[in-house]
């Protein structure tokens, strides 16, 4: 046996204060109010710190340093406003290291992504925006497209610092000031992020990051001097916000849930195509809005398929999100493992086939083995509703037409997967999938320059590429 | 003699339908595997092992026209004993040599356990007649060679004519009686994963005993990608088959830090059953060198010169 040696990469790059306040008008500052909040590493349940609730008043406070920034920033020539996009993105990738390590103690996912994943594609969204910010004349949105004012933003705890740049730089370059609130369970590396602002000498009052749940959010988004508010996040609150936004004249982005087919057919690149399963459920432990939960295999491959899959998940390696060889890390909360526990339970409640790899599972944290649903009927809530988390539901279908057809019949529509080496068939199922998403021979790969968004429940607006300059203008 | 699927050889529409019938290889996604297992961070104890598992399955090669019995004979004492300072460090397990002069390897290896393979078949370009080819093979069988890597005939594999390929790998397995046999691909010049897929299942079922991805004469040698489509290949065969195939990366592999990469990939898609010098072999030359300081390095946690590692 080759047994790979623990190989934990050091956590003494990141210097965690035990206690934050909130980043409001290039300051730090404490909240008006007593609240503070814990965060911890779900790993190992450690506390790592103690961050800020900010109330309405300190939302308040934060939503006017961006309205007083606002008119400084957006008079700015683009070329001005780009060095300091720049400017941030080279300073992510030198404190890429401690960016990535933070990120694996505050959300659970493995060094081996937040480092080779995360951390690229943040520092590379920067540098794709900063390049927009003197060109929004050609971006098609006519000759002097303005900007809209303070964007609230509220984001995800999946990728934290990646939805943080989703958000952000698109904002900035189009010359919009921001308020932003991380996730409860996820905020260090958007604090972190603050300092980084100071560090590039970033206007006071153009970024502010205000911790907090629910109801710091709420707040955000229903403040008056919001005229942009951008969410990724849940179906059920982006529905919350989309109706306490009508009528209002705020512009509005969502990006929400999703329940992706992910489409192997017969004449697929089969291991590839297994490790595009693995890749689409299994990375940042299924914690992925895209992520390929239907497997939607063609019948006549489905035995050979499913036994290649079962093979290759018994070599993923799960436990500690610091080692460098650890494939699966933990669920980022104890809330969040109950609720893909109790989804989990009512697929072999409703008679699907439960298996997973024989896997230890460390004794402290919140963990969740790989698992996959065989026998998934169309009916079963596991093929219904978003999990959220390491577990693949596996259907089958027998024509092309088929495989549209159950794709398709979902309320989501954030992405799908085909896997065929033919390409007019490939074509074929592209212009009928109605997702926003379709990956050819791949999955869970990104871009800064291609769009991202979804039909139906999935949210509307997209972000990343040329198009999610729109989100940002007043076109 | 019967391999398992020989009856897919029984014409050449059957063996083209065959091999052409096998999942295509998506290169993207091979590439992006190959490359996240070569991020896999092998460590401490760990590193050791892998260290002393890859020595174990050197093939020590030379194969230059300014080949000598003297340079043989130096290189045979090294794979006996690649560090002359610690009796510790396992022997390789082949010498790689051209056919004459198997005879003085298999002297100067007598009794050592270090076997001697023998390129054959017109290698590296395998440009010649099956007569020749086979009589080349069993010159080097009749020296004593233990081991054969055969090239393939690349031109015939590209022309479509696979059971001539399929053909000459038979007749070669036939002039090697007891000796192990290496089939060498030469991946370089069948340029995609599809064709190097199909050679190695071609190989396979003409009774490979190894699958070899290079000569070390054409570039690309061996690739991680490459290596791993054909590790894909042998597991799918033995799944098929019940026949265990070796498989052998050649050329180009220089550091400790590419062989560990090479071990890894076994491990994670063949598994841990092909870390065995009886299923998976490294060729090269350079590389014994930097294991062995790299070892000593894992012992003393200092590198010592390349003056202190013999030259052979």
């Amino acid at each position: 046996m080759f047994e790979y040696a623990p190989a934990p990469e050091s956590r003494d790059i990141v210097d965690i204060r035990p206690s934050y306040g909130l980043f409001i008008n290039g300051e730090w500052v404490e909240p008006q109010g007593e609240g503070r909040h814990k965060t911890v590493n779900p790993a190992t349940e450690e506390v790592l710190a103690e961050v800020a609730w900010a109330g309405e008043a300190d939302v308040d406070r934060a939503v006017q340093a961006a309205a007083k920034a606002f008119p400084v920033w957006s008079a700015m020539p683009g070329a001005e406003r780009a060095k300091y996009l720049f400017r941030i993105a080279r300073i992510i990738q030198e404190r890429a290291r401690e960016l990535a390590v933070l990120e694996t103690l505050d959300n659970g996912k493995p060094i081996r992504e937040s480092r080779d994943v995360d951390l690229p594609l943040v520092a590379a969204h920067f540098f794709y925006y900063a390049g927009w910010a003197d060109k929004l004349a050609y971006a098609g949105f006519g000759p002097d497209p303005r900007p809209l004012g303070v964007a609230g933003q509220v984001i995800p705890w999946n990728f934290p610092l990646l939805m943080l740049a989703w958000k952000i730089a698109p904002a900035l370059a189009c010359g919009n000031t921001v308020v932003l609130k991380p996730a409860e369970t996820t905020p260090l590396t958007a604090l972190a992020f603050a300092d980084i602002c100071r560090q590039a000498d970033l206007p006071a009052g153009v970024v502010n990051i205000v911790t907090g749940a629910g109801e710091t959010g709420a707040a955000l988004v229903n403040h008056p001097g919001v005229d942009k508010v951008a969410f990724t996040g849940s179906t059920e609150v982006g529905r919350l916000i989309a109706g306490s936004l009508a009528g209002t004249r705020k512009k509005l982005t969502l990006e929400l849930g999703g329940k992706a087919a992910n489409i192997v057919f017969e004449d697929a690149p089969l291991d590839q195509a297994v490790e595009g399963i693995v890749n689409g459920i299994f990375f940042n432990q299924g914690h992925v809005c895209c992520a390929g939960s239907r497997l939607l295999v063609q019948e006549s491959i489905a035995a050979d398929l499913l036994e290649a899959l079962k093979r290759r998940l018994g070599t993923l390696r799960l436990g500690d999100p610091l080692d460098k060889n650890t494939d699966i890390g933990a669920i980022n909360s104890a809330e969040q493992l109950a609720r893909i526990r109790e989804l989990s339970e009512a697929g072999e409640a409703e008679g699907a086939e439960r298996w997973s790899p024989a896997c230890p599972i460390p004794e402290r944290g919140y963990w969740f083995p790989p698992t996959v649903f065989t026998g998934v009927a169309q009916s079963h809530r596991i093929a219904r509703e978003e999990i959220f988390g390491p577990v693949l539901s596996v259907l089958t279908f027998r024509t092309p037409a088929e495989a549209v057809e159950k794709a398709n019949n979902t309320p989501y529509g954030l992405s799908a997967g085909v896997w065929t080496e033919k390409g007019s068939r490939m074509l074929w199922m592209a212009s009928r999938l109605r997702a926003g998403v379709v990956w050819s021979n791949t999955f869970n790969r990104f871009d800064p320059a291609s769009p991202f968004g979804g039909y139906k429940e999935s949210g509307y607006g997209r972000e990343g590429g040329r198009h999610g300059l729109e989100a940002y203008l007043a076109v | 003699m019967t391999t398992p699927l020989a009856e897919v050889a029984s014409s050449p529409s059957t063996l083209r339908a065959f091999l052409h019938g096998l999942p295509g290889v998506d290169r993207v996604g091979a590439d992006a595997r190959a490359a996240m297992l070569g991020t896999r961070s092998i460590k401490t104890t760990a590193k050791k092992q892998a260290i002393d598992m890859a020595i174990g399955m050197v093939d020590l090669t030379t194969l230059e026209g300014a080949d000598t019995p003297g340079k043989v004979r130096a290189m045979c004492a090294k794979a006996v004993r690649p560090d002359p300072a610690d009796a510790s460090v396992p022997p390789v397990a082949a010498v790689c040599v051209y056919p004459d002069l198997v005879a003085t390897a298999v002297e100067a290896l007598a009794g050592s356990g270090v076997k001697v393979a023998s390129v054959a078949t017109s290698f590296p370009s395998g440009r010649s007649s099956l007569e020749v080819k086979v009589a080349e093979t069993s010159l080097a069988v009749a020296a004593g060679a233990a081991e054969i890597d055969m090239v393939i005939d690349r031109g015939a594999f590209l022309a479509g004519d696979y059971l001539k390929v399929y053909e000459e790998i038979v007749a070669t397995k036939e002039a090697c009686a007891d000796a192990h046999l290496k089939v060498i691909l030469e991946t370089g010049e069948l340029a995609t994963y599809d064709n190097v897929r199909r050679a190695s299942w071609l190989a396979m079922i003409a009774g490979a005993d190894f699958i070899k991805t290079s000569t070390g004469k054409v570039s690309p040698a061996a690739t991680l990608p490459v290596t791993l489509v054909m590790l894909e290949a042998v597991r799918d065969f033995l799944a098929a088959t019940g026949r265990k195939v070796g498989v052998k990366p050649a050329g180009g592999i220089r550091t400790t830090k590419d062989a560990i990469k090479y071990l890894v990939l076994v491990n994670e898609t063949a598994g841990p059953d092909w870390l065995d010098p009886d299923w998976f072999r490294l060729g090269a030359s350079s590389l014994l060198n930097d294991l062995l300081m790299q070892r000593q390095k894992m012992a003393t946690g200092r590198y010592a010169g390349p003056d202190y590692f013999t030259l052979d």
